[in-house]
């Protein structure tokens, strides 16, 4: 039986660190994450869970004592925004190529600088090639099942790579929203036991983590992520079908909406694709054929699962919260245009990049962008495909 | 989306015009509407002006922008009129929510072209009186309720006295003063 | 379990374990460092009061002992620093170039 509450995005994530009790909890704080270890050590004070909590002091060191704690065979977490995963970078990679399954709550926010607190996507779009499994939330609900299925996931003996459930700063991060919340003992079964195979703590059987690999070792390594991160994708959409049983909220790589017979579409990441959805609603009360896809999963790309969803429309914009400075596009514009190349008939492509820093995103900007679409369709060209909404000027 | 209210707060850092946003947002969840609360985020200062939202609807509210035309409006500190646009974008149709001495006539010529309904309540006044202390997000909470009707009156009172002593469960002495603060912000907010 | 003795340069990504983890102790004995020798040492058994101080000078473990008696050097990883040359008391190892 689901519970009915209200919980801020930050609450959702530290309510599903409670009731999954992990092992470690490297903890220190940076807007907008702080609720999160700070939510938690209210539980670790109250006994609420038995986590080894521990205050370190930087993000490199929160990052490390989760590396460290996950090859002893814990399971760990930590939480972090913007500058504090700018700070663990080199520990991504190493999280990732040692095979060692961290969850990491980002509470998305943009790199300085300007020095600026609110949200954009710059923190994990930047670390989308550092071997991290990478899930976004629309909403406080999604934050939370989404948590929920990283562990799953993750220490998957098929998968074994870590993983960060990402949300918007500030925008669900810190937003009361309603929330279905799932009972302890369900969630507990749900997520299961941390049982890896090898760990440093196993005393009958010896084991070396993190060896230099020369070069004639390197690229075997790195082709082995690479099948991890293949099989993640199966994983993902097993772990979804056993959530949607269990818990009767359905996930996959992506969310179509109202995809069926729309002529152009809007592809986006986040808290945006809520009023996407909104928009979407009324435009087609108003008889236009648009819809929305909701990116899930970035990392592993579903690139052939989305040109099929994209493959009957016209026209598509692809949003950007974060700048990537190639003067050819975001991230989610070049993994998506790149993904649509084989389509027989592919859809026009526009990149709008958005919502930098904080600046909102509206249903009045979606809509402006679906008449850009249909301009588009109409002159049959998308040029110039790199675009910008929101800025003055 | 039709049945959606949307409320704007704005209060200075400091005074809980967030808290209160979060506590109506409480209050709406309890008698079972769908509810967004939240503030929107700068540098955090006291004394700053900072601006809060709620939507309080039947259904899910998707929209994850600001509030820019909303119903009402709530004022928890009368000297943000001086420098803050507070009805822009405010829908004609609503209302207008503000924590002063003054009457809504009085009030009225402050607010640049605003013809919906001008509310007044001093809350200060009552806080001061009640509470000992200038704490004006109770009986703006109660004041906004009142005129928005976004939550039924009675069941408001009962869900905020079942709020109350849950939040103040080490200091229920505070429990009947804030119940009366609330009560009597309700049957003292001026509608002009 | 896939064992280190069993990896080497030929082995496919599919044969590695994951993260390159290696699953029991000791394993640089499999790493056949003595190919970086150019000078070598050479024991004399005969000089040798088996005194073995020349064992925990040794840095690279290549002196073997049994049953308190060193034995002759162990050239698999032996590197020809020369250390054990050094502290000898009673000359009974000599140092030179490797003729190979």
């Amino acid at each position: 039986m689901s519970i009915r509450d209200r919980l801020s995005g930050n609450e959702a994530v530290a309510y599903a660190m409670k009731q999954i009790n992990p092992d470690v909890m490297g903890a220190f704080p940076i807007t907008p994450s702080t609720e999160i270890p700070q939510y938690f050590a209210q539980y670790v004070a109250n006994g609420e869970v038995d986590t080894e909590y521990v205050t370190v002091e930087s993000e490199h060191s929160s990052m490390s004592t989760c590396i460290g704690a996950e090859a002893a065979g814990a399971r760990a977490v930590t939480a972090t925004s913007s500058c504090g995963m700018a700070l663990m970078w080199e520990l991504l990679y190493v999280a990732s190529s040692y095979r060692l399954p961290v969850t990491l709550a980002l509470v998305n926010r943009a790199l300085t600088g300007p020095i600026n607190i609110n949200n954009d996507h710059s923190d994990s779009m930047g670390a989308r090639d550092a071997g991290w499994i990478q899930i976004y939330a629309e909403n406080n609900q999604e934050a939370y099942d989404n948590f929920l299925q990283a562990m799953p996931i993750g220490e998957n003996p098929d998968v074994r790579l870590p993983v960060m459930v990402c949300q918007d700063g500030f925008i669900t991060s810190h937003a009361v929203e309603n929330i279905e919340l799932e009972e302890d003992a369900a969630v507990k079964e749900f997520v299961g036991e941390y049982n890896p195979e090898h760990y440093l703590l196993k005393h009958e059987n010896p084991l070396a983590v993190g060896p230099y690999g020369v070069s004639p070792y390197y690229m075997e390594a790195k082709m082995a992520q690479v099948q991890a991160m293949k099989n993640a994708k199966k994983v993902i959409l097993e772990v979804a079908e056993r959530f949607e049983k269990t818990f009767g909220r359905k996930y996959g790589f992506f969310e179509t909406y109202r995809m069926e017979d729309a002529e152009t579409a809007m592809v986006l990441i986040g808290s945006s694709a809520g009023t996407a959805r909104a928009t979407v609603d009324k435009l087609r009360a108003e008889g236009r054929k648009v819809g929305m896809i909701k990116i899930r999963v970035f990392r592993p790309f579903p690139a052939e699962e989305l040109a099929e969803a994209l493959s009957g429309v016209k026209a598509v914009a692809i949003m950007d919260k974060a700048e990537s400075f190639s003067d050819n596009g975001g991230p989610l514009f070049a993994d998506t245009r790149a993904a649509l190349y084989d389509l027989d008939n592919r859809p026009l492509t526009v990149n709008y990049v958005y919502g930098l820093g904080g600046r909102d995103f509206r249903v009045e900007d979606a809509t402006y962008i679906f008449d850009e679409l249909d301009k588009i369709v109409a002159s049959g060209s998308a040029k110039p495909y790199y675009r910008h909404i929101g800025q003055r000027g | 989306m039709n049945n959606t209210v949307e409320i704007r707060w704005h209060g200075r850092g400091g005074q809980g015009a967030k808290t209160a946003c979060l506590l109506l947002a409480d209050a709406a969840f309890s008698s079972g509407k769908y509810v967004q609360g939240f503030p929107e985020y700068g540098p955090e200062r006291m004394g700053a002006p900072i601006t809060a939202y709620n939507r309080i609807s039947d259904d899910r509210c998707t929209v994850h922008s600001n509030i820019y035309n909303p119903d009402y409006v709530v004022v928890v500190d009368e000297t943000l009129l001086e420098s803050v646009d507070v009805t822009h974008g405010l829908n004609p149709d609503g209302a207008i929510i503000i924590n002063t001495d003054k009457t809504p006539d009085e009030i009225r010529p402050m607010l640049s072209d605003y013809a919906g309904k001008v509310c007044t309540i001093d809350a200060r006044a009552i806080s001061e009186e009640i509470l000992g202390k200038n704490f004006p997000n109770t009986p703006m909470l109660a004041a906004a309720v009142k005129v928005s009707g976004v939550v039924e009156p009675e069941r408001f009172v009962s869900d905020m006295r079942a709020s109350f002593q849950h939040k103040f469960a080490t200091k229920p002495q505070v429990i009947e003063g804030n119940m009366l603060a609330l009560t009597k912000s309700m049957q003292e907010v001026k509608v002009g | 379990m896939i064992h280190a003795k069993d990896i080497n340069e030929q082995s496919t990504w599919q044969e590695l374990t994951p993260g390159c983890e290696i699953y029991e102790p000791a394993t640089a004995r499999l790493t056949i460092t003595g190919e970086w020798r150019t000078m070598a040492p050479a024991w004399e058994p005969e000089k040798c009061r088996q005194c073995l101080l020349c064992v925990p000078f040794c840095p690279d473990a290549s002196i073997p002992v049994t049953d308190g008696k060193r034995a002759d050097f162990d050239f698999d990883h032996c590197k020809g620093c020369g250390i054990c040359y050094k502290v000898c008391p009673f000359q009974a190892i000599t140092f030179g170039k490797e003729e190979k």
